[in-house]
């Protein structure tokens, strides 16, 4: 059975490119898919955790939370590409560095 | 006698409704306002007509000839104050004779103020008058009547000051006002006094009057300063009033200067009515004055300085009026010896002889002034004797009327009302116990009337030139003569009546069928022949016939029978005595010693008080001023260097601070990201080296 920390690694780097995809791309789009490689990150290390835990036929905590977060990236890339959407409609454009309104 | 009395009130309301039409009427409407101010007066004179026969016959004793009807005006805790109006001869005949006199010299101001451009105005005025006069009449409370009179006050102020634009007249109204004023100051502290000694200002009340037994009784008792009796106090208090409204001596400078109005003005406030109110107000409270309920005559010291006061203002005026060149002003100060008359009369033989002789003057001096201003009129203004004469001719009617009015005035025997009301006066002087100085007073009173008025007379209707009456025309720059020309109907016609009136009097007069004596004094007597004809009586009559005749006599000779005299030649008296006539026309000086005196004090007073204002009141003013301005100097130093400094210090440095931060919101999303990654790098770099 392969170890725990391959995972760990793998999972690490999975996190890492996604952050840096998501600090680098101008366009929104590859940002929001950085995020989601960031959140997949997050489950593959919900559910290495699970499979080398203690009894992992019985308790079945972290399949759920890798579920549930799935669920939720689901609805979150939905609402994610719908404000992509209208910001391109409000701005012409999806690249970030236009959108800056928000600016103090 | 009680149908009227509820009605009575209607009698100075209806006058005060046409006052308040015509205060809001416009200038062109003349007929409307003469036809409302004389149907208002003449409606007056019916209400009062019915009054009069009301108290013909008296029920009861002397109590009950007094028909009050009081009401309550206000209350302040558990007092109240109550007005209300009574109805008895002295009211009954006052009215009559008010709105009589009045109803004729309204009726004659409509000729005489033709051509006058505030003739609305004057109307007004004259219905004010009469209102304030009848309140005055039928008031049953001494605070009615102290309102009423400050009324009379004010009409009379206006209508003197009717002509405003001549500056003599403005003068004249306020010395008019300032000097009645004078007088009314002691009449309101008497009436205060009376009120805190009585608590009732109201004449009757069903025995709790201040002028019935209980209150008078209790006033006699009393002991004040200087052992006087406190109803002898208050009555020379309330006396000073009608001393000044009465122009009686000292008080009495404003009454010749009152002329300065128009002439009706002059014959019904300044003759008739107004000035009769003084004479009124004394008998009204004679019982106080008397000390005596009944109304009976009695020798008390408010009488008899009532008496002494009415004396020497009878010689005085009459002394004053011979060496007088204005017709009016003569009358005027005929008018205040008559007063002085009346004031003896009343305070030697009780009211009822005053009465009768204000009664009676009321009518000839009314008739005298109508007629002096029937000649004013005439002449185109002229009112200096010297430059009339020769009148007769033209103004027959005015001449006839005038004449009458002047032989009332003298008191020519038998057929002249003015003869028996003297006479009476004479009469009870002469039986009067403390002294027999105001019987030579009056005798030679009566003597420099008789001269005045013949003099007078002769000077404006008989003296042998062509009068010198001119009017300045707009082409010539000379005066052209112009003939003096009879006045319209609308102004003899009263003087006509009034000379009847002035003649018929003398019936109710007489001392063989002394009906208006009774008729006052509440018990009728019947035809009283032995009293006619006693011996003192005979004699008086005797006496005052040979004065008149002697006055007249001497006037005519000095006047007529010496040779005729030139225009502005010298009076006759002049020549006689230069240095008395010249005093006489001086009119004593009194003028110029109140000048000297109490104005001066005044002005020096006015000044003081000016300095204090400016120098004392006004310099800790300003100091106060000051004071505050530099308080106000240290707040605003304080607000600008302290406070203001230090807030927008801070300020400055938030908006510093603030602008820097704003660099990192920049809206720039990645940023953000980046710092959340490197932050959390961080945190999990100190978990990490924490955890060893």
């Amino acid at each position: 059975m392969t170890p725990l920390h391959y995972y760990l690694i793998v999972s690490a780097l999975l996190f890492a490119i996604g952050f840096a995809g998501a600090l680098t791309r101008r366009n929104a789009i590859l940002v929001l898919i950085g995020i989601e490689l960031m959140l997949n990150a997050g489950n593959l290390n919900f559910i290495a955790f699970w499979r080398y835990g203690s009894h992992p036929e019985h308790h079945f905590t972290g399949l759920m939370f890798v579920i549930f977060s799935i669920a939720i990236a689901a609805a979150e890339a939905a609402v994610g590409l719908a404000l992509i959407i209208s910001i391109y409609r409000h701005y012409k454009t999806t690249n970030l560095d236009q959108v800056n309104s928000m600016q103090g | 006698m009680t149908g009227i009395l509820h009605y009575l009130w209607l009698i100075p309301a209806l006058p005060l409704l046409a006052a308040g039409i015509l205060s809001l009427t416009r200038q062109p409407h003349r007929r409307f306002a003469a036809t409302l101010a004389i149907g208002a007066m003449a409606v007056a004179f019916g209400l009062s007509l019915l009054a009069f026969f009301a108290t013909l016959h008296p029920q009861g004793g002397i109590e009950a000839q007094h028909a009050v009807r009081n009401i309550p005006w206000f209350e302040f805790g558990a007092t109240h104050l109550r007005i209300g109006w009574v109805l008895d001869p002295l009211t009954a005949c006052m009215l009559v004779m008010v709105t009589f006199v009045g109803s004729l010299i309204f009726i004659y101001s409509v000729g005489y103020m033709a051509q006058d451009e505030n003739f609305t105005r004057f109307f007004c005025f004259l219905s004010l008058f009469a209102s304030a006069m009848l309140g005055l009449v039928i008031a049953n409370s001494l605070l009615l009547f102290f309102m009423c009179w400050e009324l009379v006050g004010l009409s009379s102020y206006l209508l003197i000051g009717f002509w405003y634009h001549k500056p003599s007249a403005a003068a004249a109204a306020k010395k008019a006002f300032i000097v009645t004023r004078i007088g009314d100051l002691g009449f309101f502290l008497g009436m205060l006094w009376l009120y805190a000694a009585t608590g009732t200002l109201l004449f009757y009340d069903d025995g709790k009057g201040c002028l019935e037994a209980a209150a008078i009784t209790k006033l006699v008792a009393q002991v004040t300063i200087g052992g006087m009796a406190l109803s002898t106090i208050i009555s020379l208090l309330i006396f000073c009033g009608a001393m000044g409204k009465s122009g009686q001596v000292p008080l009495h400078v404003w009454l010749p200067d009152a002329m300065e109005g128009p002439t009706p003005v002059s014959a019904l406030i300044h003759a008739a009515t107004m000035v009769a109110a003084g004479v009124f107000l004394v008998a009204r409270v004679y019982p106080l004055m008397a000390g005596d309920a009944s109304g009976a005559s009695t020798n008390s010291s408010a009488l008899t300085v009532v008496t002494w006061v009415g004396a020497i203002t009878a010689v005085f005026a009459a002394l004053v009026a011979v060496a007088q060149f204005d017709i009016k002003r003569i009358l005027a100060y005929s008018t205040v010896s008559q007063l002085g008359y009346m004031m003896m009369g009343i305070g030697m033989g009780g009211y009822a002889v005053g009465m009768l002789h204000l009664i009676t003057h009321a009518f000839f001096k009314a008739l005298l002034f109508l007629g002096a201003g029937s000649v004013i009129h005439a002449c185109h203004e002229e009112q200096d004797i010297r430059r009339m004469g020769g009148l007769q001719k033209h103004l027959p009617v005015t001449f006839a009327t005038y004449a009458v009015g002047m032989m009332a005035l003298s008191g020519v025997p038998l057929f002249f009302s003015s003869f028996w009301s003297k006479d009476e006066i004479l009469h009870s002087a002469l039986s009067w116990q403390p002294s027999r100085g105001p019987f030579y007073f009056g005798i030679a009173g009566a003597f420099l009337t008789a001269f005045y008025m013949t003099r007078q007379v002769w000077y404006v209707f008989f003296a042998r030139k062509e009068p010198h009456i001119s009017v300045p025309t707009a082409h010539a720059s000379h005066p052209v003569p112009v003939e003096p020309h009879e006045s319209p109907s609308i102004m003899t016609v009263p003087l006509i009546i009034l000379a009847a009136c002035a003649v018929l009097l003398s019936i109710i007069a007489t001392p063989v069928w002394p009906w208006f004596h009774a008729y006052l004094s509440g018990h009728l007597e019947h035809l009283q022949v032995s009293f006619a004809i006693s011996s003192q009586v005979l004699l008086t009559m005797l006496l005052s016939t040979c004065i008149v005749t002697a006055g007249i006599s001497l006037a005519w000779w000095l006047y007529a029978v010496k040779p005729a005299q030139k225009g502005e030649e010298a009076d006759a008296l002049e020549k006689l005595q230069p240095d008395v006539f010249s005093l006489l026309r001086d009119k004593f000086l009194i003028d110029e010693i109140y000048e000297a005196t109490a104005v001066r004090l005044n002005a020096v007073c006015a000044r003081v008080s000016d300095w204090l204002d400016q120098f004392l009141w006004g310099g800790l003013i300003q100091a106060v001023s000051f004071l505050v301005l530099g308080l106000s100097w240290l707040n605003r130093l304080l607000d600008e260097f302290v406070v203001n400094l230090g807030f927008d210090k801070g300020c400055g440095s938030l908006r510093t601070s603030a602008s820097i931060l704003s660099h990192f919101q920049n809206g720039q999303v990645q940023r953000y990201l980046k710092v959340i990654g490197l932050a959390m790098s961080i945190l999990a770099l100190i978990f990490i080296w924490g955890r060893k």
